[in-house]
């Protein structure tokens, strides 16, 4: 475990901007995604889906498809692992395996339109898509609920018969949609609303979103004649592919090698697999290499947005604007299966605030919607807007700046969290206090614009890693990470690894391996990788410099403690040795005579991680007659703890910031009275464009760099998306004049409000 | 005495509706054995299922980590991230 911060004076390569490793092969085309590996003999894979929200699968047909020529494999729930248990650790929580395997392919009834039930492997595109039509799957349609609290009415369709709503007791005699029920809190919440001189209260709903990753999920799957399956694939996880489907097929771990392809985007969407145990089950059943690519409408259709929420919030306030008690109530949607993150709705929905009393409740419910995955800081971006429009009610109320509000309630060091932990290196007083005094804020809001602020947290995680250093004979290095780079870790790796032996990072090259050539990692998710994996990079940097400082004493026949090793050179400070520094190609190239090549491995499981606090500013402006927004103008700030790659941390503020914008104004998922969605396509389901936003201006706030990384390292990429929401709508509750309590904020649903 | 309270309702599927007790263990390893031995099933839950507070530090899958003897330990949902 690694500790104390080097701080940052002195440090030649961490916080530089170098060109980014992997920008080059993304802007010619050459970068290797998911849906670009072929293999010889390689067939097309395809996948049949439910045409209903809900119903029985009575029977599955496929013998004519199986007649067709060209058709070479077909599988169904039935050839996948009846006895699938246990858990594996996914995007926002644990992911049970049994529901796992029934979200890939259907077992007994389907529960969405566009969930799976059979696929079909063939030798020609054209082939697998005729095969998916002879398929007959006959049905037996049952009454659907789509929206939260019409599946948690006493009437609504039970989607499982065996869910038994958890966290109740005494156990309820009666299966429902509420998968389980959660509760926190602290203090005497009733006490602080009797005694509250303000009291604020609203009642607020977001739409499921879709991560919107530019690149489909894809994967290659090819069952070997010894039993050795490879994939490749996409994803935000080689290790979780690996673990998933090992489980699902019944497989031993090193029985399967993933190999991870080049991932266009994930933001959690990717930690966990649709694809891959099909693709590997067509394989094991013809014994060829199986492609399956979805495409968009099926991304939409059958991969994990994040959840709508139902959401009521009560805030009880002195007179001077200390909030001094809150109650809230979160209904999330789950999807098909239980498992959304109302939990961390729970405990980030008042992270930056120290208050005193909390009554916090949230509902996590199942409905015929896709099984939600994690999207960037799972549940908080809802909660987050609940909470930040009703702390813009108080300020409005109390006539208070909205910041100087959020300065007199904020967290510091030392504050106790509704989830336990104690707040420490927290910037948000700076982050807070860089806003106001910043270019944008201090600017007055132009004509017939309006002003938007908020806040965000995250608590960013460690967790286990692998990493490793080798250097090459003519002393250059390469580092080997166990995590797909989405967000510029092997930019981040190299650096952190440049940095502890005193290279240049040209020197320094960062590769991603797969299952079988580093030890395990966690996922490429919670914002751990700089965390954590990084940590893993340091440990093995500093092993390889102890062993180059050994090698320098063993030529120069001294002690140990005589070799400093500085800036990619080890000297000698013995004043009997009349000796030259050896340089890392020096000592490289004799590696053979001095004990062999210089490598070195760590793994560990990473703890200390600091959380990180956001806070933007947005103003914006809207036309009468279409009732369309537009922002103007966006400034984002966060506690990064210390940038490693500043220009890819502000890449993390604009990304989160722009998503944020595009689910408070257009991104939601829209069905019908049948239950099918109507806007699975990115024509439909309206994700902003760099044409949409002005700059993103970003702030980085480095002054409380976190203690238990070696550079003082915070995750960065989920807080961003945690504050657009209400940043955006407290802007435009300014202009129409109502509080908006309701997301989206599309030009249909403004025009109307404003017609109020 | 550790003192266990629990910010999830799940902790009460398995305790019988009892959010806060005393412990002896002073490693997370002999408290997952506690936990085990005086709810069944509750151990192997917040093992796989559930992080610590210990004293205010988030601690995930460390068996190893120490435990005051006066420690306040909160057992929370585990956290991940997307």
């Amino acid at each position: 475990m690694s500790d104390g911060n080097q701080g940052g004076v002195n440090l030649k390569v961490v916080g530089q901007r170098p060109i980014r490793p992997d920008g080059v092969d993304k802007v010619t085309g050459r970068a290797q995604f998911g849906a670009d590996f072929h293999l010889p003999g390689m067939l097309t894979g395809r996948i049949k889906r439910s045409p209903h929200a809900h119903a029985r699968v009575v029977s599955i047909d496929t013998r004519a498809a199986e007649k067709l020529p060209g058709v070479k494999a077909i599988v169904t729930s039935a050839d996948f692992d009846a006895g699938a248990a246990g858990e594996v650790e996914a995007g926002e929580s644990h992911a049970a395996m049994k529901e796992v395997a029934a979200n890939c392919l259907a077992h007994g009834k389907v529960l969405y339109q566009g969930h799976a039930v059979a696929a079909v492997a063939a030798t020609q595109p054209e082939i697998a898509a005729e095969a998916l039509d002879l398929i007959e799957v006959t049905y037996e349609v049952l009454p659907h609920v789509i929206d939260v609290e019409a599946a948690m009415a006493a009437d609504a369709p039970v989607l499982h018969d065996d869910m038994y709503t958890k966290g109740v007791t005494p156990k309820p005699g009666k299966a429902s949609n509420v998968a389980a029920k959660h509760v926190m809190g602290r203090g005497d919440v009733a006490a602080a609303f009797k005694a509250a001189g303000v009291i604020v209260e609203g009642s607020y709903e977001t739409a499921a979103v879709h991560q919107g990753y530019i690149e489909p999920h894809a994967c290659v799957a090819s069952w070997g004649a010894d039993g050795q399956s490879t994939i490749w694939c996409s994803s935000q996880g080689q290790f979780l592919v690996r673990a998933m489907v090992a489980k699902i097929l019944n497989m031993p771990l090193s029985d399967i090698k993933v190999i991870p392809a080049e991932i266009g985007g994930g933001f959690g969407g990717k930690t966990t697999v649709y694809l891959e145990p099909v693709a590997l089950a067509l394989s094991r059943k013809c014994g060829r290499p199986v492609k399956i690519v979805m495409s968009r409408e099926e991304v939409f259709l059958a991969s994990g947005p994040t959840s709508g929420a139902v959401m009521d919030v009560r805030l009880a306030a002195t007179k001077d604007g200390k909030i001094t008690g809150a109650e809230m109530t979160l209904k999330y949607q789950a999807g098909a299966f239980q498992g959304s993150p109302v939990n961390l709705g729970l405990m980030t929905a008042f992270a930056c605030y120290d208050v005193e009393s909390l009554a916090l409740t949230g509902y996590d419910v199942v409905s015929n919607r896709p099984k939600v995955a994690a999207y960037r800081a799972p549940g908080a971006p809802m909660a987050a807007f609940a909470v930040e429009s009703a702390i813009d009610d108080l300020a409005l109320k109390l006539g208070m700046d909205p910041i100087d509000l959020r300065l007199l309630n904020a967290v510091r060091d030392g504050a106790k969290t509704v989830y336990g932990a104690t707040v420490r290196c927290c910037a948000l007083v700076e982050t807070l206090e860089a806003i106001k005094a910043s270019p944008h804020y201090q600017t007055p809001v132009g004509k017939g614009q309006a002003r938007g602020v908020a806040a965000g947290f995250w608590f960013n995680v460690g967790g286990e890693s692998s990493a490793a250093v080798h250097v090459d004979e003519d002393g250059g290095v390469t580092v080997v990470s166990s995590n797909p780079d989405i967000g510029g870790s092997r930019a981040s790796m190299a650096m952190m690894a440049a940095e502890r032996l005193g290279l240049p990072i040209e020197r320094v090259r960062c590769t991603v391996a797969d299952t079988t050539s580093i030890g395990y990692s966690g996922s490429t998710g919670g914002s751990r990788v700089t965390f954590a994996t990084g940590m893993a990079v340091v440990e093995a940097a500093q092993k390889i410099v102890a062993d180059l400082k050994r090698r320098a004493a063993q030529t120069w026949e001294c002690d140990i403690a005589m070799v400093e090793w500085k800036d990619g050179v080890a000297t000698c400070i013995d004043p009997a040795k009349d000796v030259k520094p050896l340089s890392m190609k020096a000592i490289a190239g004799k590696s053979a005579k001095t004990g062999g090549p210089i490598a070195a491995e760590v793994s560990l499981n990473a703890q200390g991680a600091a959380a990180g606090f956001g806070v933007h500013v947005c103003d914006l402006e809207i036309d009468p007659e279409t009732g369309r927004t537009t922002v103007v103008r966006y400034t984002a700030a966060q506690d990064v703890g210390r940038a490693i790659h500043p220009a890819y941390v502000e890449g993390q503020l604009q990304g989160g910031a722009a998503q944020g914008i595009g689910w408070a104004l257009n991104e939601e998922y829209v069905y019908g009275k049948s239950g099918l969605l109507e806007n699975a396509s990115f024509l439909d389901y309206r994700m902003p464009v760099a044409s949409d936003l002005p700059m993103i201006d970003t702030i980085l706030i480095e002054t409380k760099p976190n203690p238990r990384h070696p550079f003082g390292a915070k995750g960065v990429g989920e807080v961003p998306i945690v504050p657009p929401l209400a940043a955006v709508s407290n802007a435009v509750s300014r202009i129409v004049g109502r509080r908006m309590t309701s997301l989206p904020m599309s030009p249909a649903k403004v025009l109307a409000e404003m017609a109020k | 005495m550790p003192r266990v309270t629990s910010i999830s309702g799940r902790i009460a599927d398995f305790t019988g509706g009892v959010s806060a007790f005393q412990v002896e263990a002073r490693t997370v390893r002999a408290l997952m054995r506690e936990l085990e031995g005086r709810f069944p099933g509750l151990g192997d839950f917040v093992e796989d299922q559930m992080a610590l507070a210990i004293d205010g530090e988030i601690f995930q899958d460390a068996l190893g980590a120490e435990i005051g003897a006066d420690s306040e330990i909160v057992l929370i949902p585990k956290i991940a991230g997307g």
